[in-house]
């Protein structure tokens, strides 16, 4: 009995030791161009474990879009603590859920380079999407999103599904906002062109690299990696005249994450230079809180959209469905 | 009534007391089929499945999509295999023979994923191939991803099971018909028309119904190689509707869909279907006939031989070359990779043994009701149910089961032990067209005997069986294993981590586009593969008792 009790009572010491040991784990759902080498999630996870006693674990997936169906999935469940990557188009949506706890910051104090007034996602960034090419491959570059579309013997591109990708999702809108109700005759005139619909802007943007397709839906901005990474001027933006798309990428904490404290301390780190200044050189977007540096060089100069196109969040859950419904019947045929 | 129940309760209890074991295999399958139709019907709600189908061009766009690839695959399988079985019949002995059939047994086995990786590789937009044709001045700008590409890599699995199905036909040709052939002085074509189109006619349809169901339920494959929305089969659609857009409904009602055509084409073919056993097709079929000898004849057959060869040998072939030259030490390192290997080989190894029980016990009670109680209806009732999962494919058992356990959450814990069980659903048709056969042959050698000892149980499996199950059995659970060690369907949508299984890592890192890392990791399937295979195989089938 007395060796039982002993046992006992060293077994629960190593239990409490253990358990105080183990530091904090903040998990974060994020797509995967975020957590690849090149992207900010390394140096994000090194900056931000410096001083927080804890560990920084990224779960990559396809694209940004994929992350709101997954918070559906796994529900009260899910293991996410945070999750990073959603943009405005789905916020309504995401916020509906109920899975997802306000900030509680004030917004006031943030010092946002954007207007904000959301009380459950905070921007971390910001840009346009654009049509990127190869300078080398395309010769005529189309001046607009309906010379894109109409050309019918214009190049091959790749785009991104718009269930599981953000910029799918974007250029849906995009199409919406510029043909309106002809938009399904927009994508049946485009869809013999379409090489290839990734679930990802990753596989995307690979596929394009290696010369599968001259033209790649990704951001106004991709050109300033390749000037300021590998001083080439050869992949460009092409300027659409009915204006690109935004994007406000966004992040919230999910209502039953155990490590609330932790999760709003990584808010704030969010919107603080030490994460702000890795936005333009890894994510190559626009950092939409303070930095502590200006932008690189390799940003001048890139194309500046003659208007900026957003539908309001609660339109696009309005009729996201509908709309992906329509997509998929057009370019099933 | 003066009869007293007394002897028909006694004769009851008998029966049951000996058919236990099949009836709680068969009432296992039952459960399982029955609780899936139930979710899904549920799920879906009839009048939204009827809804959806009639209203909804694009699910109409996926099933007609569906049907189309699989007969395209299909047309496209058989009628390279026609020609290539014929040289292999036709060539009885040259070097290297049973190498090549051997190579040509190799894509069943092969993991999807890392068949498609080595078939991008080679035919792929920007692969090898293209490359080669380059050189010689050709060029091609067709779009693989798409028809192209899933008619591809259906052919590069289909069609060498179609050469190793067809070729026993030669073997059935009496030997006295090929010298009546001589006399008559026929020429090649003639030989065919007259002598082996009649032999294959009774083997083609099995191949071809086989083939189209395996194409029909392509997943891996429509996934990596589809390209988009034109080209989605139905399992992709579930997948898409529960992971891209969760809309549990939609998956349920395509799943019942899914389900419906599986079952109607199964019920269908199943003629066909049950004729066939999956031959290792290595008879030589040695045997005179007048065209053989001729050089053209024999050039012809060798190059034919030697072009599918390559077809079938690139892809694996780049494979092994990009995963050698790949990084090796940083995928080797990663333990992300240990731990989803190590997963794999239980899930692999808990999924063979489930079958095995299941076939098992599906196999004992079927003999029995054959040799003692001369019920062979009951007993054939036994073995189709062994083989019930070709009209329930796994996707359709695994999307109930995921609708299922939709309320607890899908767990990490929880979606391995489904993953266990939908594989060993996926592999018990395997267990039972392998096992089976020997098993009724042990039967047919000391039933009798047996009897006369009294001898029954544990030492009837082990003295009389056993010699005679072994070498069959090791075979089955290896095939198995190993079919299970490289499936992705079901694992891909339990997944929430990226890396459950070996094939979902994979497939990741294909979909992260880094394509040397993805190699190496194919690399480390095929190994794994392999040594499952060998250890599984070797270890039982030496296993004396």
């Amino acid at each position: 009995m007395k060796f039982l009790l002993r046992g006992g009572f060293a077994l629960l010491t190593a239990i409490t030791y253990c358990a105080q040991a183990e530091t904090e784990k903040l998990t974060i759902y994020t797509y995967s161009s975020f957590v690849s080498d090149w992207g900010p999630g390394p140096a994000v996870k090194k900056a931000f474990e410096r001083d927080c006693n804890c560990e920084l674990d990224f779960v990559g997936l396809e694209d940004g879009a994929a992350l709101l169906s997954r918070l559906q999935l796994e529900g009260r469940h899910s293991k996410a603590d945070i999750i990073l990557g959603l943009d405005t188009n789905l916020t309504t949506e995401a916020a509906a859920t109920g899975l997802l706890a306000p900030h509680g910051l004030n917004i006031d104090e943030l010092d946002l380079s954007i207007d904000w007034t959301d009380d459950v996602f905070l921007p971390y960034d910001y840009g346009h999407f654009a049509f990127v090419y190869d300078s080398e491959a395309l010769a005529v570059v189309p001046g607009s999103l309906e010379a894109l579309v109409q050309d019918t013997s214009g190049p091959q591109l790749i785009i991104q599904d718009p269930r599981t990708s953000t910029p799918g999702l974007g250029l849906l809108l995009w199409i919406r906002v510029v043909f309106g109700d002809d938009a399904p005759l927009a994508w049946s005139q485009l869809a013999p062109r379409i090489l290839t619909v990734t679930a990802g802007w990753s596989t995307a943007y690979g596929l394009f690299l290696e010369g599968e397709a001259p033209l790649v839906l990704s951001y106004t901005t991709s050109p300033a990696y390749h000037r300021h990474v590998e001083g080439t001027d050869r992949y460009r933006a092409a300027a659409f005249s009915e204006g690109h798309y935004a994007q406000i990428e966004v992040a919230a904490k999910l209502a039953d994450s155990p490590h609330q404290a932790l999760a709003d301390r990584f808010l704030v780190f969010m919107l603080s230079p030490a994460f702000q200044d890795l936005i333009p050189t890894t994510n190559w977007m626009f950092p939409a809180g303070r930095t502590s540096q200006p932008l690189p060089d390799a940003f001048t100069g890139l194309v500046q959209p003659t208007r900026t196109l957003l539908i309001e969040p609660e339109q696009v859950a309005a009729h996201r469905r509908a709309w992906v419904r329509e997509w998929l019947e057009v370019l099933g045929r | 009534m003066a009869r007293s129940p007394g002897p028909l309760t006694r004769k009851f209890y008998a029966i049951a007391r000996i058919s236990w074991p099949g009836v709680v295999s068969a009432l296992f399958l039952l459960l399982l089929i029955g609780a899936t139709f139930t979710v899904l019907l549920i799920g879906s709600g009839p009048i939204r499945l009827i809804n959806d189908l009639g209203k909804d061009p694009y699910l109409r766009q996926v099933v007609g999509f569906t049907l189309w690839q699989a007969s395209l695959s299909t047309l496209l399988s058989i009628g390279m295999a026609i020609p290539v079985a014929r040289a292999f019949a036709r060539q009885p002995s040259f070097p290297g023979r049973r190498l090549v059939l051997q190579l040509l047994g190799l894509p069943v086995v092969t993991p999807v994923i890392v068949a498609v990786l080595g078939i991008i590789a080679v035919y792929g937009q920007s692969g090898i191939l293209r490359d080669g044709l380059q050189l010689l001045g050709l060029s091609w700008s067709g779009r693989f991803y798409g028809l192209t590409g899933i008619l591809v890599a259906h052919v590069f699995f289909n069609f060498p099971l179609s050469v190793r199905m067809l070729l026993p036909a030669w073997d059935r040709i009496p030997s006295e018909n090929w010298r009546l052939a001589s006399q008559l002085g026929m020429n090649s074509r003639q030989l065919f028309r007259w002598l082996e189109w009649p032999a294959l006619t009774s083997v083609l349809p099995g191949t071809a119904a086989v083939v189209f169901l395996l194409c029909f339920s392509s997943f891996a494959v429509v996934l990596v190689l589809g390209g988009g929305p034109s080209a989605t089969t139905i399992e992709v659609a579930i997948y898409q509707a529960l992971r891209f857009e969760f809309d549990p409904p939609r998956a349920a009602a395509l799943a019942l869909g899914q389900l419906g055509i599986c079952t109607a084409l199964v019920l269908g073919l199943h003629h066909w279907i049950r004729a066939q056993s999956i031959s290792r097709g290595l008879a030589s079929g040695a045997r005179y006939r007048p065209d053989a000898d001729q050089s053209i004849h024999r050039s012809f057959d060798l190059a034919v031989i030697g072009l599918t060869s390559t077809f079938v040998a690139l892809p694996l072939a780049a494979i092994v070359y990009a995963g050698c030259t790949g990084p090796l030490s940083s995928v080797l390192l990663d333990s992300r990779l240990w731990a989803a290997a190590g997963r794999s080989v239980g899930i692999a190894l808990a999924a063979a043994a489930v079958a095995l029980s299941l076939a098992a016990g599906l196999l004992v009670t079927s003999r029995h009701l054959v040799f003692q109680l001369r019920r062979r209806t009951e007993s054939d009732v036994l073995q189709i149910a062994g083989s019930i999962t070709l009209a329930v494919p796994p996707m359709v058992t695994g999307t109930g089961l995921f609708l299922l356990l939709l309320p607890l959450g899908i767990a990490f814990d929880l979606a391995v032990l489904v993953i266990i069980l939908v594989n060993a659903t996926l592999v018990l048709p395997y267990m039972m067209r392998t096992v089976g056969p020997a098993f009724l042959d042990a039967g047919h050698r000391y039933d009798r005997l047996c009897r006369q000892l009294g001898m029954s149980g544990w030492y009837r499996l082990r003295l009389a069986d056993w010699p005679i199950i072994r070498r069959p059995l090791g075979f089955a659970v290896a095939l198995c294993a190993t079919l299970s060690v490289g499936d992705m369907g079901v694992a891909a949508l339990f997944d929430t981590s990226g890396a459950i299984t070996l094939p979902v890592l994979l497939y990741h890192r294909l979909g992260a586009y880094r394509f040397d890392e993805a190699a190496v990791t194919a690399l480390a399937l095929i190994v794994l593969c392999a040594v499952v295979f060998l250890v599984v195989d070797r270890g039982i089938g030496r296993w004396h008792s």
